[in-house]
């Protein structure tokens, strides 16, 4: 079988469904729709309007030269999904499940956000559909991403902070799940990225494998040839599996998924799951996990609110064990170095999330060299992250930063 | 699945509806506040009339759960709780009094510390089997194969939304009781007992089910006497977890004689 014919619930040892009976038939009447949705020319017609008109699929590919000086030379190409509606990815899949819960007639969206970028995604389905939203939010992450904050409220929906637990992004998934269990007549969880109970990681990915088959047209046509290596950034996995998709089975294109290596995984402050996590069972599903040795979920660390995680999809559990795709680290200087060096030379402003992806690039082209060609996911725009990368480098305020690209270089060397 | 002996818990239930009242299955966190308070609250909860002890395995993520036991969850980790305590739990508050205990446990601590070890100790500790609240018999092999190993009860829960044929499921694979959840929604108290509860109870009988009790939402002797009318048995837990937060061990027992009048018509 291709590996990319993969439809769930299990794959390999990870995924299923680990959930109280009280939401088994949520889950069932959700796959049962997934399923008659996908048979359903109307269905595919109205999601590829939304994206065509409203989304503003499909996203285009820039080549990065002046970035690609300092990855060894390599061909660097961005995926801008960062320019679609809302400056993420996560539309992509909000938009998908939004017709979805149109035809199951429920009238309320909730969904947990890290970042914020699919709890303001979400918002804005709800606006468009004319649907009730209610975000879950960790009181952590309200804190440093208070712009998106701002605007999930200004599209009309209800932000809750949540205090429980570590206060972030798992924490909110929890909080997510015990309102879905209460109210699931009238409403719909609306997770966010590929993990969670099935139908979750199979319905979601299928909702963002545009990404990957977008770009490998684009890339082909661009160059004549496939990429030699495709990165992405990977907290819960959703825009790694959405472009690593449609190259799983070329055999010669490497997948790269780079994780939030936090202060550096010596520190033990970090939310690199399939690096350093050992297989559990999270979030309703089988896959790896940041856990202690009693399998009490360990807390994450990243500077990027989006990849703060301590869980993974687990279709990408299964790919790091089959060895088609490589996760490693990149700490939060690499990202924020990365994140400079696009911002002086490109004049693109990258979300610190997608900054893991292009510090990991630079690694790779180094390593690959000049006539390699490079593919990466820019997952998202860093409007929202203004604040933290101004405070990261002292530039708000009136103060000035001083460093020039080249200082940038030399700090990923 | 061909047991005949009634277990521990069934006969502990049968017991209580033999003296024709319905069973008070009490629930605690092990660990909360300390694992020695722990330990003397369950006793408490024992001698002041539950038939069957519900022992809570704290645990990081408990999506069924509201604030009252997340809370205490929380805190008995945050003092150092292991999985290991549990065994000494369950071991130490048997061997001061003769009600069964089940310990109830989200899966992945299990799981970690290897599905047939757990059980093993558990059994060796006299514990009586599991409640386990986020996997269901079609995800539990590994459980199912481990308690008919050993012998060990295994509650499943099931909800007003399940189908007839998981309900079948549910009566099928538990042994024990099953455990009809009385609402969509987590633990916590509730001013009134929802009548899905009643509803779900006779459909589980139709399925099969021999044992049914109620739990959530259950939270004074009113309403234990209202499930049990149509009920085995009626589970509680916020309440206890709640008095014991705020007066100790003497408030476990207080609320635990309260609900147990609530037993008996």
């Amino acid at each position: 079988m291709a590996l990319r014919d993969q439809i769930g619930p299990d794959f390999g040892d990870y995924g299923g469904r680990y959930m109280p009976e009280s939401l088994i038939a949520t889950l069932d009447e959700l796959s049962a729709e997934y399923e008659a949705a996908k048979q359903d020319p109307a269905f595919a017609a109205e999601l590829a309007r939304l994206q065509a008109t409203y989304t503003g699929r499909p996203s285009i590919i820039t080549e990065a030269p002046r970035f690609a000086e300092h990855a060894g030379g390599a061909r660097i190409i961005l995926k801008r999904e960062d320019l679609n509606h809302t400056g993420s990815h996560k539309i992509n899949n909000v938009l998908g499940q939004a017709l979805l819960v149109r035809r199951l007639g429920k009238t309320r969206l909730i969904a947990e956000t890290g970042a914020g970028q699919h709890g303001v995604a979400t918002a804005t389905a709800a606006a468009l559909f004319g649907m009730e939203c209610t975000i879950y939010m960790g009181e952590v992450d309200t804190k440093r991403q208070a712009l998106n904050v701002a605007r999930m409220r200004l599209l009309g929906a209800e932000v809750v902070p949540v205090k429980t637990g570590s206060r972030t992004l798992k924490d909110a998934i929890n909080e997510a799940f015990r309102d879905w269990v209460a109210n699931a007549d009238s409403t719909h969880y609306l997770l966010g990225t590929v993990n969670g109970p099935h139908p979750f990681p199979t319905m979601v990915r299928d909702f963002h494998k545009v990404i990957g088959e977008e770009a490998r047209r684009q890339v082909l046509e661009l160059t004549g040839r496939l990429p030699d290596a495709v990165a992405a950034c990977v907290g819960g996995g959703s825009n790694a599996i959405g472009i690593f998709h449609a190259f799983l089975d070329d055999a010669d294109v490497q997948l790269y998924g780079f994780e939030p290596g936090g202060h550096g995984i010596a520190s033990g402050k970090h939310g690199a799951t399939l690096s350093q996590g050992t297989p559990g069972i999270l979030h309703g599903t089988k896959t790896y996990v940041l856990q202690d040795a009693d399998g009490q979920t360990m807390e994450s660390h990243s500077i990027s609110a989006g990849l703060d995680y301590p869980g993974v999809g687990p279709e990408h559990a299964w790919l790091r064990d089959i060895g088609r795709a490589s996760y490693l680290p990149i700490t939060d200087d690499e990202a924020m170095s990365a994140f400079r060096l696009l911002c002086r030379t490109e004049g693109i402003l990258p979300a610190i999330e997608s900054s893991h992806a292009l510090a990991g690039a630079i690694d790779l082209g180094k390593k690959l060299g000049r006539d390699a060609v490079i593919l990466v996911n820019l997952s998202g725009r860093g409007d929202k992250d203004v604040e933290t990368a101004g405070a990261y480098f002292g530039v708000l305020n009136g103060e000035a930063a001083t460093e020039s690209p080249a200082d940038a270089e030399e700090a990923q060397s | 699945m061909t047991e005949v002996a009634l277990t521990h818990v069934d006969s502990a239930i049968a017991r209580a509806n033999a003296e024709r009242r319905g069973a008070l299955i009490g629930y605690l966190p092990v660990g909360f506040p300390d694992l020695a308070t722990s330990i003397d609250a369950a006793v408490a909860l024992a001698e002041n009339g539950a038939d069957v002890l519900e022992l809570g395995l704290p645990y990081s993520d408990p999506v069924m759960d509201g604030p009252v036991i997340q809370a205490a969850a929380q805190s008995a980790l945050h003092a150092g709780f292991r999985v290991r305590d549990v065994f000494t739990a369950v071991r130490e508050i048997r061997a001061r009094v003769d009600v069964p205990a089940l310990v109830m446990t989200y899966w992945n601590p299990v799981v970690q510390f290897g599905v047939d070890r757990f059980a093993d100790e558990l059994a060796a500790a006299g514990g009586s089997g599991l409640i386990t609240p986020d996997i269901t018999p079609d995800s539990a092999a590994e459980w199912v194969a481990a308690s008919e190993r050993t012998g060990l009860d295994r509650v499943f829960l099931s909800a007003p939304t399940s189908s007839d044929a998981r309900l079948r499921m549910a009566a099928d694979s538990s042994r024990g009781f099953v455990y009809a959840v009385s609402t969509m929604g987590i633990t916590g108290e509730r001013t009134d007992v929802d009548a899905a509860a009643r509803t779900l109870v006779a459909r589980l009988r139709n399925a099969g089910a021999a044992t049914v009790c109620v739990g959530i939402g259950i939270s004074t002797g009113e309403q234990v006497r209202e499930v049990v009318g149509y009920a085995d048995g009626a589970i509680v837990g916020s309440a206890l977890v709640h008095a014991l937060a705020d007066g100790g061990v003497r408030g476990v027992a207080e609320v635990a004689a309260a609900l147990s009048a609530g037993t008996r018509a």
